[in-house]
């Protein structure tokens, strides 16, 4: 087997719906083990879950799933499977059948089918209400049909949008048990979520999303690294202009202090926005200079970065 | 047998023997979607059961006039509702209403990609939902038209027993059973396809209809694109109506029952090819619905 067949692919992937982008210019690969999508809502994550199960089709592009695009349904779909964040389903559909029939279209008879939809849903605990209408379902209990349905099959491929939405923290710890006992097998499994906190502990990497951009990608050292040494933008606007900006330099990590056109801020790039929130203090506090107002003037990747790992930075 | 072994000795089945999967997931498919199609959409047995209930009504108000002449009129009667009401309103709506929602229904239900992330061929999922569509509209109006024709002859005794079984009116129900079939056949194929070709496949489905109506005043090549036009020469009755409402039953080029058949099937599988190259351009975006 060649590495692309065990890799996912992507190579620059674009979506878009109308004139609204979806996701642009994405390429990566992956190999087995846990990867987590992170973005913000409507930062693409779902649309590249999508364009990766045949759900929908790139503006342009291609993706390979260990060497399969979706347009091969029955060796693609053997090796997928997707839980998606769709909380729909057939109507007056209980738990069994919803994973039995699924199950029968891929080719097992009814025994075969039989034993793997009880497999399926003693694994994602769901064994006891399987023969009840998925209508009366709790949000959690629909969530974890559907983690069953996706994995009764046995797919090489495990893909998973929010699968932890909903979930009590038991079966959040259960189901984290469970993606890392199926990713330990050599399995791909793909999460999505806002929260990077959330995924980080599983993860064996990270791909940052915003606004349809892949910000970062890897594992998820290097993606803190990233966010650390990444030079934030911060607006100061305040009087004596030239002082804080003579100030700002003497730090090691400020990379920029540029005066504004009206003589009233400067703007500063720094790698430590907050060492440099610090000496801003000292200066204020010293009477040097008076400031009106502070503000991040780069509100896209480092806010995003901010948003989904903390303000520490740090590693967890 | 482990569970690995069992995943894999299914992925080399299916390898081996695709066409018995396809097979396979067709008769699945089948059973789901007639069992959910049997559930819902109680207008369309109404729309199927209407001239029933009609037909019953004047045996009833009728029942002192059995005479041979009343048998011919109601012959005639028979016929009209079959060409005028089944196949211009009856099967027309009923089928309008359950093969637009086979696939356009579970988009609105936020249920299609169940469909799309099993192993089977976009294809085999719209044969597979065509023919469950067909099994129930077919079944539905075959025993619509089979009543209409028992309520017909049934109130007439001996002499209607006489008609059915030693005269034509044996060879008038087959006629009638075929040609309800191939309508929902037809039908169905052209409301597959347009509910794969538009969001909203009521618009369409009307300008259909009314390309069905005006469809023979066009040359005969124009007049073959309609599926009336098969139907009609299939009808065993022609009924005596006369005006604008003869467009509606006359044949004015006639073709052999074979060739009406073979070309409404041959219409019909042209219509699902089509299907089968639209359902590989649709996308599953709920939102846009």
């Amino acid at each position: 087997m060649t590495p692309e067949a065990r890799q996912i692919v992507f190579e620059n992937v674009s979506k878009f719906y109308g004139e609204v982008l979806g996701v642009n210019k994405v390429s990566f690969s992956l190999g087995p083990g846990i990867t987590s999508l992170v973005g913000p809502n409507g930062s693409g994550k779902t649309t590249l879950m999508n364009l990766l199960t045949g759900l929908i089709r790139p503006s342009q592009g291609a993706i390979y799933v260990l060497g399969l695009m979706p347009q091969q349904p029955i060796e693609f779909f053997r090796q997928v499977g997707y839980c998606t964040q769709f909380d729909s389903f057939p109507p007056g559909t209980n738990g069994y059948d919803f994973i039995y029939w699924p199950l029968r279209l891929h080719g097992f008879g009814h025994d075969q089918a039989a034993k793997l939809t009880n497999e399926a849903l003693e694994r994602a605990g769901m064994a006891e209400v399987a023969r009840r209408k998925v209508a009366g379902y709790s949000k959690g209990m629909r969530q974890r049909i559907r983690l069953a349905q996706a994995i009764a099959h046995h797919p090489s491929v495990l893909i998973l949008d929010e699968p932890l939405n909903g979930l009590d923290p038991m079966a959040r710890a259960e189901s984290i048990a469970l993606f890392e006992a199926i990713a330990k097998q050599g399995m791909h499994v793909i999460i999505s979520s806002h929260i990077l906190e959330e995924v980080d502990r599983i993860s064996d990497r990270v791909v940052l999303m915003s606004s349809g951009y892949v910000v970062a990608e890897g594992q998820i050292k290097e993606v803190r690294r990233e966010v650390r040494d990444h030079p934030m933008q911060i607006l100061v606007r305040c009087s004596n202009a030239a002082r804080l900006a003579a100030a700002a330099f003497e730090l090691d990590h400020v990379v920029e202090a540029k005066i504004l056109n009206d003589g009233h801020g400067v703007l500063v790039r720094t790698g430590d926005a907050e060492q440099f929130y610090l000496l801003l203090n000292k200066i204020v506090s010293g009477g040097l200079v008076e400031v009106d107002a502070v503000a991040p003037a780069d509100d896209d990747v480092n806010s995003i970065y901010q948003y989904l790992i903390g303000s520490d930075g740090g590693p967890a | 047998m482990s569970t690995q072994d069992l995943v894999a000795g299914v992925q080399k089945w299916s390898k081996e023997q695709p066409w018995r999967l396809f097979g396979s997931q067709i008769s699945i498919l089948v059973r789901n979607e007639v069992s959910r199609n049997l559930r819902r959409r109680i207008w369309i047995y109404l729309l199927a059961l209407a001239p029933v209930l009609i037909i019953l009504t004047h045996v009833i108000v009728g029942r002192h006039s059995v005479d041979v002449a009343q048998m011919e009129i109601d012959t005639d009667i028979l016929a009209g509702i079959v060409q005028l009401y089944y196949f211009r309103l009856g099967v027309f709506f009923a089928c309008m209403g359950i093969f637009t929602w086979l696939f356009r229904g579970e988009m609105v239900e936020r249920t299609l990609h169940y469909q799309f992330l099993v192993p089977v061929r976009r294809e085999v999922l719209v044969v597979g939902k065509f023919l469950a569509g067909a099994v129930v509209a077919i079944a539905l109006f075959e025993m619509a038209v089979l009543a209409c024709f028992y309520l017909t002859y049934a109130r007439f005794g001996s002499a209607g027993k006489s008609y059915v079984f030693d005269g034509p009116g044996l060879g008038q129900l087959w006629s009638y059973l075929l040609v309800t079939a191939l309508a929902c056949l037809g039908y169905g194929a052209v409301f597959l396809a347009l509910s794969l070709l538009f969001k909203n496949p009521i618009v369409p489905g009307v300008v259909i209809m009314g390309w069905e109506g005006i469809a023979p005043i066009f040359p005969a090549w124009a007049q073959r694109l309609s599926v009336t036009f098969y139907l009609k020469n299939l009808c065993p009755v022609s009924v005596p109506i006369h005006g604008p409402l003869a467009l509606f039953t006359v044949v004015a080029e006639p073709v052999s029952p074979l060739i009406a058949v073979l070309g409404l099937l041959f219409l019909t599988i042209a219509i699902l090819a089509l299907s089968c190259f639209l359902i590989h351009r649709m996308e599953v975006t709920y939102t846009a619905e």
